[in-house]
Formats: structure tokens, sequence, C-alpha cells
């Protein structure tokens, strides 16, 4: 089994981490993204997260296979959610075991910031005004 | 040749439909400019990436009959 899933429910976050348990791990690193009641100062209701599934999945696993050969780690996963999620809901979790911090942390960091620049997921903003809006972030030239 | 071509976010919405089969010539680029005309997609070419049978591709790529194409919006997962 790959990594780096999507997933269409809500799911668990103990499972995945004892995925990674390991005998060589003193350290492990998460992170949670949660869907937040507001961006860009405006009040948000609710988002919805559109996936192009083939490409998102290889491009997870592309990414996770790069954190394998950046840091002195262990073994890393991140899941991502689809579909309509309520404000507080769980949008994306990543994990990564090492030998020691440092390295857990760094990837850690390093695969959110990867997944968010690199993955083909949409977020749909559901405004308390009733209007909604796909965000597509303006920051130059694609990255490759 | 046809082309099978996938939409996403907002191009999705301004296309109207998630997928279309279009007959087209030349090159990706050509291919967008061509799309872009028909439903009046507002992001630059510039802005986008291209993905070919599911692998990111070149834009100057020439299009392969049967190919399923699809345009990649900034993204904004995470």
């Amino acid at each position: 089994m790959g990594r780096f899933a999507l997933s269409a429910e809500p799911f668990e976050i103990a499972p995945l981490r004892e995925q990674l348990l390991d005998a060589r791990a003193g350290a492990y690193a998460g992170f949670e993204g949660w869907v937040r009641n507001v961006n860009d100062g405006r009040a948000v209701d609710a988002l919805t997260y559109e996936a192009y599934a083939a490409l998102a999945e290889a491009e997870g696993e592309r990414i996770l296979a790069e954190a394998r050969e950046r840091f002195a780690i262990v073994d890393a996963a991140c899941v991502h959610r689809t579909g309509r999620l309520a404000l507080g809901e769980l949008a994306v979790w990543v994990g990564v075991s090492a030998g020691h911090r440092d390295a857990a942390f760094s990837a850690c960091r390093w695969i959110i910031d990867e997944v968010k620049a690199r993955v083909p997921i949409w977020k749909h903003e559901h405004y308390s005004s009733g209007d909604a809006g796909w965000l597509h972030p303006d920051e130059g030239s694609p990255r490759a | 040749m046809t082309v099978t071509v996938l939409y996403f976010a907002s191009l999705r919405e301004a296309a109207g439909c998630a997928s279309e089969v279009v007959a087209t010539p030349g090159t990706l680029v050509q291919l967008y400019e061509q799309l872009q005309a028909r439903h009046g997609f507002t992001l630059a070419r510039e802005k986008l990436r291209v993905a070919v049978d599911g692998a990111f591709a070149d834009w100057q790529r020439e299009v392969r009959d049967g190919a399923e194409i699809a345009f990649i919006p900034p993204v904004s997962g995470g």
C-alpha cells in the first residue's frame, strides 16, 4: 500500500501513526491541518476539496519518496481529505518517524509545504456571506 | 485527432463539465488556447500546469490522438 492517500471520508490518525512505528525510530512528528473559520479576512462556513485523484496520488507518493531521500527519516505518510468539510475537521495529516527529532520535524514541515505547492487538490470555500469560490493562489509560475 | 480533456475546480465550473472530447491539432499550448476561447477561461496558461495520461507534461508537447489531457489550475490543498 502507498504511503499517500486521499480520503473521501473522515479518517482516524491512530492507525496511520501505528504504521510508522519502527524499532529504529526515536522520534515521531505529526502535522494536522484543520478547517479554519476565516481566510483572507472572509468568514468561512465550510469547504470542499476536489482532487485529480490519479495524479494527486502519484505526486503525493513522489513527495514522500523525495522526503525519504532528503532527510534522515525512517518513514513518512500523508492523507488528504476530499469532499465537503465542516469547520474544525481534519483536512490533512502528515506523519514522519525518524531516528532523531530534528529530521522528523524538518521532513514533516517540508512534506506539508510540498503537498500544498504541488499536489493537484483544490479548495472551494463556502463563505458566511452565501457565496463561494475556488482558491487558485497567484504565486507566479507553477512549481514543477 | 480527438483527445479527452479533464477540467477541475474553476476550469470545470467555467467549462460547465468535468470532461469533454475535443478535436484538436498541434500542441498542448494550442489546445488550451482553443478551449480558452471556447469557454472563456480567465486563467492565463502561464499559471497552469498540464498533464497527459496522468503525468505532468511539457506544454510544447504534440498532442497524441486519444490522449487524456488535464489542465491543472494553481493548487490549494492543505
